[in-house]
């Protein structure tokens, strides 16, 4: 039992690791767009 | 279609968690190996869903590197639709095919192909392709790597081991280790020519996935033989809640590649923007 636990525990681990590198990846373009913006040329 | 995201990750968190109670309640306890064997619906629908991510990789890799040219082009929608054609001959033609590898399956195949083929040239313009390509490899590893977590893991306590050097378990590793290395590749090289090169690595990786898919066929191997179409009878209860689940982690894998393929769309417009902007800065210094 403790080897099938580890194993849905790992697969979880994993997909969440992943997606917060995307939200990571997500925070820092905002902010990336929100620099980006008052130096825009009109 | 940015408006149903919620609703669709929603209808997919309700999809995975009855996924999980199926595989864990409902599916019939498997006699020899015991409870240990439910790990096989994880295992399995994972590697499956990075089987398709990496095709699609692959088809996305030739677009990418023949749109430009159009006589290319046009000669790779011809091979495609050869592939389709030449699937569905080859179902009559070969009367003796390897056991348990049914007719049917190689024109379904042939054709998906085909069809998956045409719906991403039709989908993606040339920078979208190599974004599909980008975000189906990057959720592909992570797919694969799922697949040599928890296929040790179920190793361990039937094999007694767990790991050995099988034809289908180092190709596998094998096949993470390419497309780790693209990804690599992608992430660190700064040279103008990178999405092509990465595209030419990716046609070169995928030849691996078909020899993965195959080798428990045509090979000696302690893996498992294959439950579907490989000739092993699955309780039809257990193939039940298997596809239930691929269909869970399926879902899940196009939601996270929508979001990927999202950002990726906007981080590269920031990039552009941010280009622009340097080039438009010594100019306003000067006036």
């Amino acid at each position: 039992m403790n080897y099938l636990y580890a194993a849905y525990a790992a697969t979880w681990a994993i997909h969440i690791t992943y997606l917060a590198t995307l939200v990571r990846r997500h925070n820092r373009l905002k902010r990336e767009i929100a620099e980006l913006k008052p130096g825009l040329p009109r | 279609m940015k408006k149903a995201f919620p609703l669709l990750a929603l209808l997919t968190a309700a999809l995975l968690g009855y996924a999980l109670y199926q595989a864990l309640v409902v599916a019939p306890r498997e006699q020899t190996m015991g409870d240990v064997q439910r790990i096989f619906y994880y295992h399995v629908p994972s590697a499956w869903t990075a089987f398709l991510l990496f095709f699609i990789n692959f088809l996305a890799s030739v677009q990418f590197l023949v749109r430009p040219n159009e006589k290319l082009d046009r000669i790779a929608g011809w091979v495609a639709i050869a592939v389709g054609a030449i699937c569905c001959v080859a179902d009559f033609a070969i009367r003796d095919l390897p056991s348990g590898m049914h007719h049917g399956s190689i024109a379904t195949t042939g054709l998906a192909v085909t069809a998956l083929y045409f719906a991403i040239r039709k989908l993606f313009s040339e920078p979208g392709v190599d974004i599909l390509a980008l975000v189906t490899a990057e959720v592909g590893v992570v797919f694969c790597t799922v697949v040599l977590v928890t296929g040790p893991l179920w190793a361990r306590p039937v094999w007694g081991i767990w790991w050995t050097w099988d034809i289908r378990l180092t190709s596998t590793l094998v096949l993470w280790l390419i497309y780790v290395s693209y990804l690599l590749l992608r992430r660190f090289s700064t040279s103008g020519e990178t999405p092509v090169l990465a595209a030419a690595l990716a046609v070169f990786g995928a030849l691996d996935v078909p020899l993965v898919y195959f080798s428990i066929w045509f090979f000696r191997t302690q893996h498992p033989q294959p439950v579907i179409g490989g000739g092993g009878a699955i309780d039809p209860r257990m193939l039940r809640v298997l596809m239930i689940n691929w269909l869970a982690f399926l879902c899940f894998a196009f939601l996270v590649c929508w979001s990927r393929y999202r950002l990726e769309r906007v981080q590269r417009d920031v990039e552009e923007t941010q280009a622009l902007e340097a080039l438009l800065e010594p100019r306003s210094a000067v006036q």
